[in-house]
């Protein structure tokens, strides 16, 4: 108890500070701490796949965006301060989140008890999934439906941030180039945990059916691996026009589109399976949704178009 | 007081310090760091409501779980967006600001 | 309302996953097949709408589907009822018109893939699919789910020209729909932690009056209010509408905007009814009162025509949430008033072709002029007669003059408003029609007005372009020979109805 309430004063103290600092630099940093301190919060709550998704999507991809950004924006800091709003405008701003903080306060004070579950029923249910892992029943049997939209979702987030290349070069490679300094610090770990990230990113994402873990969390370290070998040079960012990146892409949503309508002719709905092949489908779909989202979220951070392509 | 609820107060003030943070900051860099501090206060409140619907052997309601891991994917996307938007328009007009805003 | 799934369910599958496949298509073939996928999708979906909509009128009773075969809580559902129907109907017929338009704007290219045709044929299949999952969607994630979808789609069209002015619209554009969504999101949260399940039927079953329930129903219903632009959050509109190129402004304000709407009508219709709501609907019709009279207001007083129009979109908006403490009954057990019901819904749907005409009869006025300032419009009524006539059907609907979907709609929501006592939305709705018909009068004055020379074109304007807007703009006409009564379609699937006045 001690060492949530210790905790609890240490993520709102964080998220203070990345709310007060005046340097946005400053802030991001205290943002990333903040997603590892909630990480820790998630263990506490007996939420271990969330954790993982927290650390490594939460603090880690997203930090880095951040970063990259605050670093990008730093000459503009000094502009912006002439904008900030008056005192009252900060007064009644105030009064008005505490008044939502509280009212929030207030209704987890008053949440029923017995608190109604979903639990036992998806307790019942998950023979027939052939899983062990409740949370990767729910997203992939459960509620399909909005695991496949999500990864649409996040393939138009893709699209949407290409769309703000340049026409000129359309096309082209995501980012600058990086070139990789063969005495450098970075090429030398980037090297190093390149491969062992891959393998940590595989099996996370093979150990998700029966215990913490997932295509989304195993997708994450994937991602990161190669943002981390594109940004120490040892692979150059493919050009968004190449045909084998937009197949990787959409591998994902279409196996499972195509799996879910056979689900029709297999099992009598969109998106059932059978219960003597659920495991082998689940898993089928899960490969492929793993890679287009390690290349999805990769290719988010990396950015739009910045180079036109080789003619 | 349970940890559960402990953790719940927490979201709830995480959610009125982002709300903050998004009103009073000009620059779209914190308006969106404070969007992600309320999403991070939105789960953490699901998962209290989550960790006090454990039963059948589970540490908690393995729905909201699936949900919030949802939700942060997507929060990651339009975080992603966001700030591609941002960047651009910073190349563009040397600015990183939108004026008169909301 | 079924309780289990009925025949027909798998159209609603088909509703989603055909939009859907076509952006994946179109992203692996390439942008320079990505047109030709979205007109072989765009018949193949008008159909799916139709099928739905004879299969809802045919039954006479909801469509359900348990996707994957679980039930709620522990699954979703799709259900579409008359209101899903209507509305899934007008956004084929709106993104087929707007479709063929914009064959012209972004046509395919013939050697390398280009930029902007390939965005923008993806993202239109994108917002069909998404606006069919919201108009489908049964629970309350899964409606999150497709809410984003339709962000990432939306906000993209706004920033296709790459004009500076445009990304700034669209990144606060991004921002308030991601506030909006982030307190749908923490309503839904208390829901679930209230009730334990996040299904529609559900929660209107075990839903009742309580502080949980009145915090999440308030923070879902503002981030709804902000994502559809009603005074005042709605500051992001106009400049993202009118900044968007004219295909995407007419998405934007015929269909995207309607969106958050429908979602509030599943809030306060289907899972609210058995909380007294009378008194809170009150608030919605007076927000939308105060978008009707500063939308048009503020539209008076603008230079540009794009502005114009987006401003008249917030003003419009407003008569949608007038709807609320009209249709809603006075306490529990009355019978609801249908005919405000079915004046909402009509002005969704007229007010979605208009607008959706008006936006392309400008885009063609100012690819024709090259800028679209009003004082400059002299002499376009001569030379681009068509567009100007659609222009003019579409302000007929705004204004709610017979005959159009437009006056049928107001003239509904008028009779509600006197029949139940609540005059002053009367007042202020022929407010509005005399604020409108300001507006519209001043662009027609100024573009029948003879122009001091005689106007060149910067670019001839493809006649099949202006047939399809004045069909669009006769589809809101047309909407006004369906009678002065409530309709039967949007009766099917709402529980306690009687006809009343």
């Amino acid at each position: 108890m001690a060492f949530d309430s210790g905790l609890a004063v240490l993520v709102l103290g964080v998220a203070v500070w990345t709310i007060a600092a005046r340097d946005t630099f400053a802030a991001v940093v205290g943002f990333v701490a903040y997603g590892l301190l909630l990480a820790l919060a998630w263990v506490r709550l007996a939420a271990p796949d969330v954790a993982l998704t927290e650390a490594a999507i939460g603090s880690g991809v997203t930090g880095g965006l951040l970063i990259g950004a605050s670093t990008r924006l730093r000459r503009t800091e000094t502009a912006a301060a002439g904008e900030e709003p008056g005192p009252t405008l900060r007064l009644a701003a105030a009064v008005l989140c505490v008044l939502v903080s509280a009212g929030l306060a207030a209704i987890v004070l008053m949440l029923p008890e017995p608190a109604p579950t979903l639990a036992p029923q998806a307790a019942a249910n998950i023979a027939a999934t052939g899983l062990g892992n409740p949370v990767t029943a729910v997203l992939m049997a459960y509620r399909a439906i909005d695991t496949l939209l999500e990864t649409v979702v996040l393939l138009l987030a893709l699209v949407g941030v290409w769309s703000l290349a340049p026409d000129r070069v359309w096309g082209g490679f995501p980012g600058p180039r990086h070139h990789a300094d063969p005495d450098g610090v970075l090429t030398f770990i980037a090297q190093l945990l390149v491969p062992l990230g891959i393998l940590v990113g595989i099996h996370i994402f093979w150990v998700g059916s029966v215990a913490p873990g997932g295509e989304f969390q195993g997708a994450t370290i994937l991602a990161a691996m190669w943002i981390l070998a594109m940004m120490a040079g040892l692979v150059d960012a493919p050009p968004v026009s190449r045909r084998w990146l937009r197949l990787l892409l959409i591998a994902g949503p279409a196996v499972f589109f195509a799996i879910g309508l056979a689900g029709f002719a297999m099992a009598g709905a969109f998106l059932a399976y059978p219960v003597e092949y659920a495991k082998l489908l689940i898993v089928t779909i899960e490969i492929p949704v793993t890679l287009s989202i390690a290349a999805t979220l990769a290719l988010l951070v990396a950015g739009p178009p910045e180079r036109a392509p080789h003619r | 007081m349970s940890e559960a609820t402990l953790y719940g107060l927490c979201g709830a003030v995480l959610v009125g310090l982002g709300l903050f943070g998004l009103i009073v900051h000009p620059q779209p860099l914190r308006k969106i760091l404070a969007f992600n501090l309320i999403g991070g206060g939105v789960f953490l409140l699901f998962g209290v409501v989550a960790r006090r619907g454990a039963a059948a052997g589970f540490g908690g309601d393995p729905v909201p779980h699936a949900l919030i891991i949802t939700g942060i994917v997507v929060a990651f996307a339009a975080t992603a967006l966001a700030i591609a938007l941002l960047l651009r328009l910073f190349q563009e007009t040397g600015r990183a600001t939108l004026g008169s805003d909301g | 309302m079924p309780n289990s799934a009925t025949a027909g369910g798998f159209l609603l599958v088909l509703a989603i996953v055909l939009p859907v496949s076509g952006v994946l298509l179109s992203l692996v073939l390439g942008g320079r097949h990505a047109e030709r996928i979205a007109l072989i999708l765009m018949p193949a979906g008008l159909a799916v709408a139709l099928a739905i909509a004879a299969a809802v009128w045919r039954t006479h009773n909801v469509l359900q589907y348990f996707v994957g075969n679980w039930n709620p809580p522990l699954g979703v559902a799709f259900r579409a009822d008359g209101l899903s129907a209507a509305m899934m109907l007008t956004a084929a017929l709106l993104i087929c018109g707007i479709g063929l338009f914009a064959r012209g704007q972004f046509p395919s290219p013939q050697q390398a893939e280009l930029r902007a045709p390939l965005v923008f044929w993806t993202l239109l299949l994108a917002v069909w699919g998404a606006l069919n999952a919201v108009f489908i969607g049964g629970d309350l994630f899964n409606l999150y789910v497709a809410l984003e979808l339709l962000t990432f789609a939306a906000v993209p069209l706004v920033s296709l020209d790459g004009r500076v002015e445009t990304l700034a619209a669209a990144l606060r554009y991004l921002l308030f729909a991601l506030l909006g969504s982030i307190l749908y999101l923490l309503g839904a949260v208390l829901l679930y932690g209230a009730y334990g399940t996040l299904d529609i039927a559900l929660l209107s079953g075990r839903i009742n009056a309580g502080p949980i329930a009145w915090a999440a129903i308030s923070l879902m219903t503002a981030g709804l209010l902000a994502k559809a632009a009603l005074y005042p959050f709605h500051l992001w509109l106009p400049p993202a509408h009118a900044g968007a190129p004219a295909p995407a402004s007419a998405i934007l304000s015929g269909l995207v905007v309607k969106a958050p709407f429908f979602l509030a009508i599943r809030l306060w219709f289907d899972i609210m009814p058995r909380m007294p709501e009378r008194t809170a609907a009150q608030v919605l019709g007076i927000l939308g009162a105060a978008a009707i009279l500063v939308g048009s207001v503020v539209a008076l007083r603008q230079v540009r025509l794009k502005l114009l129009i987006a401003y008249s979109t917030v003003a419009q908006i407003g008569y949608l949430f007038l709807m609320f403490p009209l249709a809603i009954k006075p306490e529990m057990g009355h019978p609801w008033n249908t005919t405000a019901w079915t004046g909402g819904v009509l002005q969704a749907i007229s007010h979605a072709f208009a607008k959706a005409a008006m936006f392309m009869a400008a885009g063609l006025i100012a690819e024709a002029l090259g800028h679209d300032r009003i004082a400059g419009l002299s002499g376009i009524g001569r030379a681009l007669p068509i567009t100007v006539f659609a222009f003019a059907l579409g302000g007929v609907s705004l204004m709610g003059l017979p005959p159009s979907g437009g006056f049928v709609a107001k003239a509904m929501l008028l009779t509600a408003a006197v029949a139940e006592g609540q005059w002053w939305w009367a007042v202020v709705i022929l407010a509005g029609g005399l604020l409108a018909g300001g507006y519209v009068f001043l662009v027609l004055a100024r573009a029948l007005a003879d122009a001091s020379q005689p106007l060149t074109l910067l670019s001839p304007i493809s006649p099949s372009r202006q047939a399809v807007v004045v069909a669009l703009a006769l589809c809101a006409v047309l909407l006004g020979f369906v009678p002065l009564r409530p309709l039967e379609l949007l009766q099917i699937g709402r529980p306690d109805i009687a006809i009343g006045g």
